[in-house]
């Protein structure tokens, strides 16, 4: 029972990865595959932010008798994915808002009969 | 100046370029720019190739942060060796562009194509430099969105549910990378690519980095498009613009090829990926499939982009191969295909996109009667070919050569005779273009007698890549000595945390 | 040679690829005006065939000839080295180059073919690469020019253009090229990893190797592997590559490209191997058998073929093997019997193959069916047939007794009793696919023709082709009764001897 409760954040992490994962590969509609990899990058972003708690830790800034902090560098880092995320997010977006404007449709099995699409 | 920030000159110069040429906005002015832009940094790359391996290697700390703190810059002969290919290559694309997007891009765009494409150069030579493994993430995802935008440039709206596709794939590749490195951090507490080596040899095993090493691997294998992981690539470089495609097809996926070597060598050292997770095996295999599959598959398209597309992916299992062979003769192979691939690829695509300039179809049935028609075209298609095919005097021998040496050297004959066979399935999808080029006339409609020979500025690089193909084809001191000096720097750091406590 | 005096041995070598390669070039620049282009590809061969004149005086005096062009990888470059067996192979294509383009020029006008400039470029193209071949002083060199030799023949065989010349064109190149990189470059490379030499050395560079079963599996994958010796079952080329122009039949497939391969096998028996080494290695025998099979099978399937060229080229499937039988007998008279073959089959060869070129243009006829009767209109090219067929046969007073003598006696003097009785009954089988043909156009009467024969009811071919049919029936009777000079060059190949060595 520990093995779960200890590691509750590493489940949760799975869970939601393993969540948009299966949206990306099942959903047929093309914005919902967006979101699908919205949570399948999420469950990353909540891998490396709880990595970087230390049990105990206060926030890691500078105070009179604090003596151990938070991990800051993880977050910082994911600071920097979360926007590889948003851009990854808008340039799919209008790359479907295209698709539509091109085929009329945005989900995958209607234009994939109307020509050798994908 | 110049000397002292070189190491981080290739990433600025297009960095900072890429939005001016986004604003200088007129299609000719921002051609000359960027082309600039890109032969400087090429210059660069030389010099920094020169200094890699007089030196060894460079380190630079970006921003003055000294490592393991800050971000930094390594630079040795094996990146410096691949990083001067790709500017190299970008800059003839570039040249090669202005005539190639006329007709594939719609004008409006033209900026846009050259911001993404510096862009994409800025990133590829980020993954090359930086000796930090979550800054690599940054620089792939910067080259990869890049990537994206410039395949759906095309005017074919196909190119939009290809980049699609690519979107998708490269970012769970991306993010499989980035759970890797999360997982690597976790042991190890730093990102800095010689601090991490010597702190997984400390970890010995762990069961985090075991999961790190498979995240890693599978990530990089999207990104390399290692059979069976290589869904995206057809219909992406299928329908991308010609430029688009020529530049990809000689970058993109060998930086990719190049971010597995660094992975497995610098970072994980061989001796624990290969001799205790046993991935060579794996490889070998995947990189065998991939060989027959998707030459096989090249033997079976009618779109010649599509021939060449699989015929992309069939030679990264070549370079794969050539490194699960784990010796340094295999790992030089590896790199000396990196290299020479993208002087085939590169010339191959930029004919097929001549092609399409002046017949407007890439079909193989628009290729007939070429060899009259374009003769300077066809016969830079065929050079290439037969590079491809691994005809001797040029660098697809060399490549042939020294990965069955390196085969040989391990008494692997099976395997030498496979890599020898695989090329004949080359011989039969390059053959059909050529058969149709030289030995079938063209349709009778009248557009296709008005068909001409392309315009200077695509034959120019197209043939510089050509002679390139030839020389490093004959003149093989200046690549052979640039990959075994590199192959055996990476194995020597691989080794060294062997011995070490 | 005087006329060569000024020149070092070694720019000799490379004068002799570089001839024909300018040649080629000339012809193009030329292309515009055919007797130009005619006269270009004449003196070419004229001169090239003074070169090696001089090459060969050279080599009798005992000159060393060696050029090293460029390193490829780290000690293993494009290197030339000149010794007897290359000589003798230079002499007989260089020669024949003459002799074909004089017979060239009346066919292709005669014949009214078009892409001339076409052809007559790639065919300098050719024998500039079976030069290089000729002289290679390494494996590499000799694989190089052999893919060049194949690639520049292509457009050759499917010069017609015609749907059946692409067939024939791809099966031609997907043969050649297939079991070139597949086999041979495999073998090289096996070679290569093996000894780190790939240098042609008298005594071969396998002494010190311990692995006998390797070697044993790279001989198989060397006979495989030079396609254009063509032992069966990769055969299927050579009668595929007869849809090209007769004169290309002739030269290329009977003398240049075929030998290019029987000679390479040679030169790998004799130079890397080493004719002790292959004594005794377990694959030799299996390989002689093969060979000895293909004698024969191709010679039954050539009585089966009506059309003369197609007959021609399953006799030549046959023949070729009798020069690898002559290789892997292991021999220093069989090799050396080989090595006149190479000679002496060319002589007959491409006489017959002239024959059937002329015959093709002064009457039309390709069956063999057809040409009852046809000694009345072409009387002296179906002499030269007959003379021709006599000399494949082996028969004196024709140059072929010689070789085949020399084989026999090779088969014998290895104890392969099997090898002896192979070579008389295909003797025999050449016999009765060979000699009906002159056999019933002079003896057999065609329905219409019934007056008393005279010299006004003769239709030959034009006078090019005559000359050369008369030049090369003239070389299987010379080399009959003078074939001291052969034999003197074939006896300064090392291991190699008409008399046979003391262990041998």
């Amino acid at each position: 029972m520990s093995f779960i409760i200890d590691y509750y954040n590493y489940w949760i992490v799975v869970f939601l990865m393993m969540t948009g994962f299966y949206i990306v590969i099942s959903a047929n509609n093309l914005v919902k595959k967006i979101v699908g990899l919205n949570i399948f990058q999420t469950s990353v972003f909540m891998l490396y932010i709880t990595m970087g708690k230390v049990s105990g830790g206060t926030a890691p800034i500078v105070a009179e008798g604090v003596t151990l902090y938070s991990n800051p560098l993880p977050h910082v880092l994911i600071l920097t994915a979360i926007v590889v995320g948003v851009a990854t997010t808008a340039v799919g977006l209008s790359l479907i808002v295209r698709i539509k404007r091109a085929y009329g449709t945005v989900e995958e099995n209607e234009f994939q009969n109307e020509d050798d699409a994908i | 100046m110049f000397e002292q920030h070189l190491a981080a000159l290739p990433i600025i110069i297009p960095l900072i370029a890429a939005p001016i040429a986004l604003i200088l906005g007129r299609s000719l002015l921002t051609w000359g720019f960027a082309t600039l832009i890109s032969a400087w940094a090429c210059y660069a790359s030389w010099h920094l190739l020169l200094a890699a391996l007089s030196e060894g290697s460079l380190s630079y700390a970006m921003g003055g942060w000294p490592p393991p703190w800050g971000i930094e810059m390594r630079v040795d002969a094996a990146n410096a060796f691949v990083l001067l290919a790709v500017t190299a290559v970008s800059t003839l694309v570039l040249v090669y562009s202005k005539n190639s997007i006329e007709k594939e891009i719609d004008s409006a765009q033209h900026p846009l194509f050259y911001t993404a494409h510096l862009l994409c150069l800025a990133g590829l030579s980020g993954i090359l430099v930086t000796g930090d493994a979550f800054n690599l993430f940054v620089f792939l995802e910067i080259s990869s969105l890049a990537t994206y935008t410039l395949v759906s440039l095309a005017r074919d709206r196909r190119c939009l549910t290809a980049a699609f596709r690519y979107l998708v794939m490269g970012t769970i590749g991306a993010t499989f990378i980035l759970i890797g490195v999360g997982m690597l951090y976790m042991k190890t507490g730093t990102l800095n690519m010689l601090d991490l080596a010597e702190r997984i040899h400390l970890a010995d095993g762990n069961r985090t980095i075991n999961t790190g090493l498979a995240f890693i691997m599978v990530g990089v294998s999207i990104k390399l498009a290692l059979f069976p992981l290589h869904a995206w690539l057809p219909p992406a470089y299928t329908h991308a613009p010609s430029a688009v495609t020529a530049f990809l097809a000689s970058t993109a996926t060998k930086v990719a090829v190049y971010v597995m070597i660094r992975f497995i060598f610098t970072i994980f050292g061989a001796d624990y990926v290969f001799r205790e997770m046993g991935m060579d095996l794996i490889l070998m295999v995947l990189a065998i499939v991939a060989i027959f599959k998707c030459s096989y598959m090249a033997t079976a398209q009618s779109n010649v982009k599509t021939v060449l597309a699989y015929s992309s992916v069939a030679q990264i299992g070549y370079m794969v191969l050539g490194v699960s062979l784990v010796s340094v003769t295999g790992l030089m192979a590896g790199l000396i295909h990196i290299f020479n691939h993208a002087l085939m690829k590169g010339a191959l695509f930029m004919a097929v996109g001549a092609v399409f300039y002046r017949v407007g179809s890439v079909d193989i049935k628009a290729f007939r009667g070429l060899g009259k028609q374009m003769p300077l075209t066809m016969a830079a298609f065929t050079i290439a070919g037969l590079s491809i095919i691994g005809v001797p005097l040029t660098v697809g021998f060399v490549s042939k050569w020294y990965l069955v040496t390196a085969a040989l050297e391990q008494q692997h004959w099976i395997l030498a005779f496979l890599v020898l066979a695989g090329s004949l399935l080359a011989v039969i999808y390059i053959g059909r273009v050529l058969e149709a080029a030289y030995f079938q006339s063209a349709s009778d409609d009248a557009s296709a007698a008005e068909v001409k020979e392309a315009p200077w500025l695509m034959l120019i690089p197209m043939w510089s890549l050509v002679i390139a193909n030839i020389y490093f084809g004959i003149e093989t001191s200046i690549t052979t000595e640039a990959a075994s000096s590199a192959s055996e720097w990476l194995f020597q750091n691989s080794k060294v945390l062997e011995v070490s406590p | 040679m005087n006329l060569w005096q000024g020149f070092e041995p070694g720019q000799l070598i490379a004068l002799s690829i570089l001839v024909p390669f300018i040649g080629a070039l000339l012809v193009v620049a030329t292309g515009k005006t055919p007797n130009l282009r005619e006269t270009v590809t004449l003196s070419t061969a004229v001169i090239l065939f003074t070169i090696v004149l001089a090459i060969t005086d050279l080599v009798f005096q005992g000159v060393a000839l060696n050029l090293q062009v460029i390193e490829l990888f780290p000690g293993l470059g494009i290197s030339f080295d000149v010794e007897p067996l290359g000589v003798l192979f230079a002499l007989v294509a260089s020669f024949l180059w003459i002799i074909t383009s004089i017979y060239a020029i009346g066919y292709m006008r005669g014949h009214h073919e078009v892409n001339q400039t076409r052809f007559f470029c790639c065919f300098a193209l050719a024998i500039s690469s079976v030069m290089a071949i000729c002289f290679s002083g390494n494996l590499l060199t000799l694989f190089i020019f052999y893919e060049v030799l194949t690639l520049s023949t292509y457009p050759l065989v499917t010069h017609a253009g015609t749907d059946a010349a692409k067939k024939g064109g791809r099966i031609y190149l997907g043969i050649l090229l297939s079991t070139s990189i597949a086999f041979l470059l495999l073998a090289v490379l096996g070679t290569w990893s093996l000894t780190g030499t790939l240098d042609f050395r008298p005594g071969g560079i396998f002494a010190e190797t311990e692995h006998k079963g390797v070697l044993a599996v790279l001989l198989v994958l060397f006979c495989y592997g030079i396609g254009k010796a063509a032992i069966m079952p990769f055969h299927r080329w050579l009668p595929a590559a007869m849809v090209a122009p007769t004169p290309v039949s002739a030269l290329l497939h009977a003398v240049a490209v075929v030998k290019a391969g029987v000679f390479s096998i040679l030169k790998v028996v004799i130079y890397i191997f080493g004719l002790d080494e292959l004594r005794n290695l377990e694959t030799t025998d299996i390989m002689l058998y093969i060979g000895a099979a293909t004698i024969l099978i191709s010679s039954c399937i050539a009585m089966t073929k009506d059309n003369l060229k197609a007959r021609l080229a399953y006799s030549t499937v046959s023949q070729l093997s009798y020069i690898v039988v002559g290789a892997l007998l292991a021999s220093s008279i069989a090799a050396a019997g080989a090595a006149l073959h190479i000679a002496t089959h060319a002589a007959g060869k491409i006489t017959l193959f002239f024959c059937a070129g002329a015959i093709m243009v002064a009457s039309h006829k390709k069956n063999i069916s057809d040409m009852a009767g046809l000694g009345r209109q072409m009387p002296l090219t179906m002499a030269a047939f007959a003379i021709g067929a006599i000399s494949i046969i082996g028969l004196p007073p024709m140059a072929g007794t010689w070789s085949k003598w020399h084989l026999a006696m090779g088969a014998l003097d290895a104890d392969k009793l099997l090898i002896v009785a192979t070579l008389i009954i295909s003797s025999l089988l050449n016999i009765a696919y060979l000699l009906p043909i002159p056999f019933k156009a002079f003896f057999h009467r065609s329905n219409e023709a019934q007056e008393a024969w005279s010299w006004s009811q003769t239709k030959e071919a034009p006078l090019p082709c005559l000359i050369a049919i008369g030049v090369t029936s003239l070389g299987c009777i010379v080399m009959f009764f003078y074939p001291e000079p052969l034999i003197a060059l074939i006896n300064l190949i090392p291991d190699v001897s008409t008399i046979g060595n003391s262990d041998g």
